[in-house]
């Protein structure tokens, strides 16, 4: 006799239902990316939730060590290739760090502005994503017009909407071109109307708040337990905002508030996005108003270029532009971890330098990575769908989850 | 210019765990603590739940990999961990050095987030983890061998996979490179010298003697036509 027919006389009468096991991705809309996910279904019930991520993975860590400071850059962009510059912000203020850089105040500015519009770009992606994933069709579509509108800035102050390459260690690549504030401030004033519409929409909509009120519910201490950070803690009751907390750049100079959720479900969630987004203008609108006037990068050319004009006449800004693009410049030996408020969370970057021209080690802290390991106790008990609307609440990527 | 309050919470950790950290350094104002691999559960315990500390989240677990290390007596990986304390709005970093054959403690139960970031260190770097209950590879392809980030293993890996239209299905092959990686030695002969350069003759200097060139070019070198073997 053998034990599985041992068991079943045990059972007596009763019917033992194995576990269903089911594959959900890697190519799939609601994945957002290249997720895999097995799910162990007890009927419609999750009961388990096993993610499989590394099918982006392009080894940035591993490439950011053979290439110098200024090469490395541009792989930060490839991250959350949804909101990029707030990637390069954090790699730009370590090397700072290391390097003791000052940037000048107009450089700060700019970075706030680009760092909010990046802000704002990412939560209207990631609403209607999460909107369409539960059934709303119409704020993707509205949604992608005013992103559009925000990329055509990114496209205009550094030519390239997506890999924009635009901050660097000491300020950013070059400064606005004119009008560039005027039609962003436009563009403020107006996106408020877009938002009403789109909250008309979804924030008492019956079927939304059905698809995420009290679904995928996480406690305070949850949130800490399993390292949130960003609108995933905020949204669980917790006012933190490295922004607040530990200001980098100018960020102390300006007034805004933090949203935070009161429930901890994907509707809370929902709220505290929307709610950043009001606040995130209110920065812009603050950061163009109080521009200062003067340099965007600093003029140590031991670091950055020197203007293209004074490499016609000046050998030594020319030699200084030579080494900059092919030995790059040298960090003093050192380590720091420097963190930004992105968009998804806490984005840092543990920098070693060996005080040679390449980082000796770079470690990339990704918001997404921490909160999509903790679908599994999310999604636990919910049915399939909600897992959907769950992982629509995470706001993932995959650019920088599987770096 | 060091955080007075961050100074005073590095006296108080190095003495309340005087038995498992070897001492605090700062970097750039950032505190980072040395400690035992094998105190890295009493110490982390310690962060989280202490009044003075409260460390609740753990925001990272990085590797990094000193292969010079080897044989120095002093392991050859540097463990990160990365803790934030919303309280006191204080970062803290523990690091502790771990051999090549050493196993660390788990530390999920003190913090869920680390199950993912022990998986990664040990998929990056083969340090294992005793205690995790899930300890297989996360970024990796399935059936990977090696751990890519470990500064012996080569920056474009052993294998390449490509579909096979005749066999149907994806199949991997020895990597295969129709060029050199492009890592040029751009470091200047002038700045940032070692010790180990000085004596001898400058990187790029040898053309001022060229008949002295140990490897001079075949063609269009009119040197003075003595070349060293």
């Amino acid at each position: 006799m053998n034990a599985i027919a041992d068991d079943n006389i045990d059972i007596g009468e009763e019917t033992q239902i194995k576990p269903f096991t089911m594959n959900f991705g890697p190519q799939h809309p609601a994945a957002h990316g290249v997720l895999r996910l097995v799910l162990e279904m007890e009927g419609e019930i999750v009961e388990r939730a096993d993610p499989h991520i590394g099918l982006l993975h392009r080894g940035t860590e591993k490439l950011i060590e053979y290439k110098t400071y200024t090469q490395a850059l541009p792989y930060f962009d490839r991250l959350d290739y949804v909101a990029p510059m707030n990637q390069e912000h954090a790699f730009a203020l370590a090397t700072e760090k290391l390097l003791g850089l000052e940037v000048p105040k107009r450089g700060q500015y700019i970075r706030v502005l680009f760092c909010e519009l990046g802000r704002i770009l990412n939560h209207i992606l990631n609403i209607t994503t999460f909107a369409l994933d539960v059934g709303a069709l119409t704020p993707a579509l509205w949604g992608f017009e005013e992103r559009e509108k925000g990329m055509e800035f990114y496209e205009r102050v550094c030519g390239a909407r997506l890999h924009a390459n635009y901050f660097r260690p000491g300020g950013v690549s070059q400064d606005m071109p004119a009008g560039l504030m005027d039609d962003m401030l436009e563009w403020c004033e107006e996106l408020p109307k877009f938002l009403n519409d789109m909250e008309s929409l979804l924030t008492e909509n019956r079927i939304f708040k059905q698809r995420t009120v009290d679904i995928g519910s996480v406690t305070e201490a949850q949130a800490l337990d399993w390292g949130f950070t960003g609108p995933m803690l905020r949204g669980s009751g917790v006012a933190w905002d490295l922004r607040k907390a530990q200001p980098y750049d100018s960020y102390d100079e300006f007034d805004f508030d933090i949203p935070i959720g009161k429930t901890g479900d994907c509707y809370a969630r929902y709220l505290v996005r929307m709610a950043e987004i009001y606040e995130s203008i209110k920065i812009m609108k603050q950061a163009i108003e109080n521009m200062p006037d003067g340099d965007v990068r600093t003029n140590d050319y031991k670091v950055t270029p020197p203007p293209r004009a004074e490499m016609k006449s000046s050998m030594e800004a020319m030699i200084h532009h030579f080494k900059l693009y092919t030995e790059g410049f040298h960090v003093p030996a050192g380590e720091t971890y420097t963190a930004v408020e992105a968009p998804k969370g806490e984005f840092g970057v543990y920098l070693v330098s060996d005080g040679s021209n390449k980082p000796y080690r770079c470690r990339i802290r990704a918001p997404g990575f921490v909160h999509l390991q903790a679908l599994d106790f999310m999604s636990k008990d919910h049915q399939l769908a909600d897992t959907v609307s769950i992982i629509g609440s995470l706001d993932i990527v995959f650019g920088e989850i599987d770096r | 210019m060091v955080d007075e309050a961050l100074k005073d919470l590095a006296d108080y950790v190095a003495e309340k765990l005087e038995a498992s950290v070897h001492g605090y350094e700062f970097f750039n104002d950032e505190l980072v603590v040395n400690a035992k691999a094998d105190h890295i559960i009493d110490i982390l315990h310690f962060l989280r739940d202490d009044t003075e500390c409260k460390f609740q989240i753990l925001i990272d677990i990085a590797g990094a990999d000193y292969p010079e290390r080897i044989g120095s007596g002093v392991g050859r990986f540097d463990v990160i961990y990365t803790l934030l304390s919303l309280r006191n709005n204080h970062r803290i970093r523990v690091k502790v050095k771990v051999a090549e054959d050493e196993f660390v403690p788990s530390v999920i139960d003190i913090y869920s987030a680390a199950g993912w970031f022990e998986r990664e260190v040990w998929d990056m770097y083969g340090i294992p983890f005793t205690g995790n209950p899930d300890l297989r590879r996360i970024l990796t392809d399935y059936g990977f061998e090696g751990h890519p980030q470990r500064k012996d293993f080569p920056l474009t890996g052993y294998v390449e996979l490509r579909y096979d239209e005749e066999l149907k299905r994806v199949v991997y092959e020895p990597v295969k490179l129709t060029q050199d990686f492009r890592g040029f030695d751009f470091t200047s002969p002038w700045e940032g010298m070692t010790d180990v350069q000085l004596p001898n003759e400058l990187m790029g200097d040898e053309k001022a003697e060229g008949h002295k060139m140990k490897h001079a070019p075949n063609h269009g070198w009119k040197g003075t036509g003595k070349v060293e073997s």
